[in-house]
């Protein structure tokens, strides 16, 4: 796949290399499809005055207008389906679900239309839209705003999945998501939204559909993407306290799953550990496990282990840290693995 | 302050309440009480053929005009009619009837201009044939070749649309698109939307959303519920306490039940409702009142929940020929063009027949084709794997 160009412009006048936030990344990002691309639209419950209720969307009505970043109904049915016809109108939707168990209402939307138009007219039709999740847990919140329901889309033919780590994959993704002409649901670490790091708005980003080795090492492998990422750099960095090498893989995209970088490290470490907070059955995570065994047999010196959410509902978040994947449910696993 | 009677009490106008399971000689009779549709229903044209006036909407029409909306109706009829043919000798797997609803859709659908968009159901065959797509390419999705053969920009007809309701919010988006284009005023070149759904769909949520939206960006879209009595084995009863029409109000926009049965009346308030929301009046929901003369699919048995007399009392209301009758009381055409439309109508079956009949099963690959526009290396992986599978069996078939 050729690496799409980005030579948008950003329109911070600051330095190049900033050190921002992944919700400031993603701001700067969906900033800069806009001004590429008059047709980009910004949309979703409480995204224009109050810029979202994670300040994503920031100052973006402000400057583009109320015509291009859109409060819309109280109504997720609503924000999908209208953006459907606004795409087939020519336009670029970038819907915002306010968080990700609110996405429902518009599920039958999202996997009977979104994921449909193009097959279904031989496609004559393009859905060019970004459905942008807020995803996750870890905040302390009540329910329906902790959860992880990113293997719904990945299961539903027709649809991208991608999911962020950092700011610089943020600042990047969410422009290449609105790029692309197919529609994409585009998931974020709604937990990791203030975390810091560098980004480079003149440095070619990679790839959307690729994933990306963030850490090298030896002994096991480590894949994980969004909020688990940053559990599983620092399981490694713990590790090597104790002398053991993880590499690090982190998948940055759902659907399509780009493996090889993962075959690549499996085939030398022979170990691999999946790191997910959804639950496990049924989950990306098991689709992971069944091509690492198929394609990387041999090589393996342990079965695949999955570290996931539990199958239950996502608690209370009292009981949150139990059921999140951390960094010593993450070592525990690397242990068995290499003891096997 | 209002006494608590006005807010409990039924008023005078209220329909009756509903039985929870109600006797098909209840169904019945609450399909005569309403079956003239009320006092405000719009028509211009009775069911005896004669034309009355209407104090809101009235329609200029030629006889050149009225013979051509014949022709669209016995067309589209005698097409519906092969295509049931044509599944119950197994060239189909299912067809959706129109029989009945034919005014409502030619109407609407000749109202239409041809920059104005429509989203269909999955029932609007009349209103594809307005748009220029010939009935045999309606087929391929019923006869299991593709999943709806024309171009829905070039044709301004979207695909047919088979989840209810999904479509009244794609319609509405649109409409906003359309709102934002700057294609909503007074220039020529100003747009519409049109989108079609059943009595069945208004209680979906999508179809309050469409209302909500369309409502709050003024978008130019007009709303076309079509009720034809009968979603599936449910009456509209089974949808609704109050008459359909009467729920735009509560949206904050206006709402009108006009005899879907009577072309004429169709036409005009169509046009006029298409051309409110040209000129950024819009939405408007029009609630054309008609009967579903078959069944809901070929699939469907409605001797199960209704009686016969009831199509009895619909078929004098048959919405082609009250047009004839007039077209004869007028002079307005003779035994002659009668002749001609129904030559054109048999010719149009044959075609339509050989069409189907010829329609290819696609090559197997096909089912991997346009599931993304751009690259997914996991899906070519998965096709390629397949296509070397399919490959490996003696003359590349198995």
């Amino acid at each position: 796949m050729a690496a799409p160009t980005m030579d948008r412009p950003t329109s911070d006048a600051s330095a190049p290399v900033q050190t921002l936030t992944i919700a400031k990344a993603i701001n700067n990002g969906l900033r800069a499809a806009m001004e590429a691309d008059p047709k980009v639209l910004v949309m979703g419950e409480d995204v224009g005055k109050l810029g979202g209720v994670f300040r994503i969307t920031d100052g973006l009505q402000k400057d583009f207008g109320e015509q291009r970043v859109l409060d819309t109904p109280l109504s997720e049915s609503g924000i999908i389906g209208t953006a459907v016809g606004l795409a087939i109108r020519g336009y670029r939707p970038v819907c915002e679900i306010q968080f990700e168990g609110f996405i429902f209402p518009g599920f039958d939307q999202i996997v009977s239309q979104v994921a449909k138009l193009h097959y279904r007219t031989q496609g004559r039709l393009k859905l060019p839209m970004v459905i942008r999740v807020p995803f996750g847990g870890g905040i302390g919140a009540v329910e329906h705003h902790s959860d992880s329901p990113e293997s719904y889309f990945a299961h539903t033919a027709g649809l991208k999945v991608v999911s962020c780590s950092n700011p610089a994959d943020a600042y990047w993704m969410i422009q290449q998501a609105i790029d692309s002409d197919d529609p994409v649901l585009f998931f974020e670490p709604k937990r990791r939204y203030y975390e810091k790091g560098e980004v480079d708005t003149t440095a070619a980003p990679l790839p959307l559909h690729s994933s990306r080795v963030l850490r090298t090492g030896t002994d096991a492998t480590l894949v994980a993407y969004g909020p688990m990422v940053r559990v599983s750099l620092d399981a490694a960095a713990a590790a090597a306290e104790e002398g053991r090498s993880l590499e690090v893989v982190d998948l940055r995209t759902l659907s399509p799953l780009d493996l090889a970088p993962v075959y690549d490290s499996v085939r030398r470490t022979g170990r691999l550990v999946v790191v997910s907070e959804a639950p496990g059955e049924a989950s990306i995570a098991g689709e992971i496990a069944a091509k690492v065994q198929q394609e990387c047999f041999y090589s393996l010196e342990a079965p695949v282990l999955r570290v996931t959410g539990f199958d239950t509902p996502y608690p209370p978040s009292k009981l949150e840290e139990e059921f999140l994947p951390d960094l010593d449910r993450v070592l525990h696993a690397v242990d068995r693995s290499l003891a096997w | 302050m209002s006494s608590p009677e006005k807010w409990t009490q039924p008023g005078p106008d209220s329909p009756p309440a509903t039985a929870a399971a109600p006797t098909a000689e209840q169904v019945i009779a609450g399909l005569r009480a309403t079956d003239e549709g009320g006092a405000d229903l719009v028509q211009l044209l009775t069911p005896e053929g004669e034309r009355v006036t209407h104090p809101d909407f009235d329609i200029d029409i030629t006889a050149d005009e009225l013979r051509g909306l014949y022709r669209d109706m016995v067309l589209v009829r005698r097409a519906d009619r092969e295509a049931n043919a044509l599944q119950r000798k197994g060239e189909l797997g299912l067809w959706v009837p129109l029989l009945g609803q034919e005014a409502a859709q030619i109407g609407a659908g000749r109202a239409m201009k041809p920059m104005d968009m429509a989203f269909p159901s999955y029932r609007e065959h009349g209103v594809a044939w307005c748009r220029g797509i010939q009935p045999h390419e309606i087929l391929g999705m019923f006869r299991g070749t593709d999943a709806g053969s024309w171009d829905p920009v070039e044709r301004r007809f979207h695909p047919y649309t088979i989840v209810i309701g999904n479509q009244v919010l794609n319609a509405a988006g649109y409409a906003m698109g359309q709102k934002f284009d700057g294609k909503v005023g007074d220039d020529a070149d100003s747009e519409a939307t049109i989108c079609f759904f059943g009595d069945g769909a208004t209680s979906q949520g999508d179809v309050h959303e469409g209302f909500v939206w369309a409502a709050v960006y003024d978008a130019p879209l007009v709303f076309f519920c079509q009720n034809n009595q009968w979603a599936i084995s449910e009456p509209t009863e089974r949808q609704s306490r109050l008459p359909l029409y009467q729920r735009a109000r509560g949206y904050g926009f206006p709402g009108i039940r006009v005899d879907g049965n009577d072309v004429l009346a169709t036409l005009a308030v169509s046009r006029w409702a298409l051309e409110e929301c040209r000129q950024g009046n819009g939405p408007i929901l029009i609630e054309a009142f008609t009967y579903r003369m078959d069944a809901h699919t070929t699939s469907d048995d409605p001797s199960r929940y209704r009686l016969s007399d009831e199509l009895e009392l619909w078929k004098l209301k048959d919405p082609i020929e009250r047009v004839k009758v007039h077209l004869v009381k007028q002079q307005w055409a003779d035994q002659a063009f009668f002749d001609s439309v129904e030559a054109d109508a048999e010719e149009l079956a044959i075609t339509m027949r050989e069409h189907c009949v010829n329609l290819q099963t696609p090559p197997a690959e096909r089912m991997f084709s346009n599931v993304y526009a751009e690259d997914h290396p996991v899906l070519d992986a998965q096709r390629d794997e397949f296509l070397a599978y399919h490959a490996g069996f003696a003359g590349g078939e198995h």
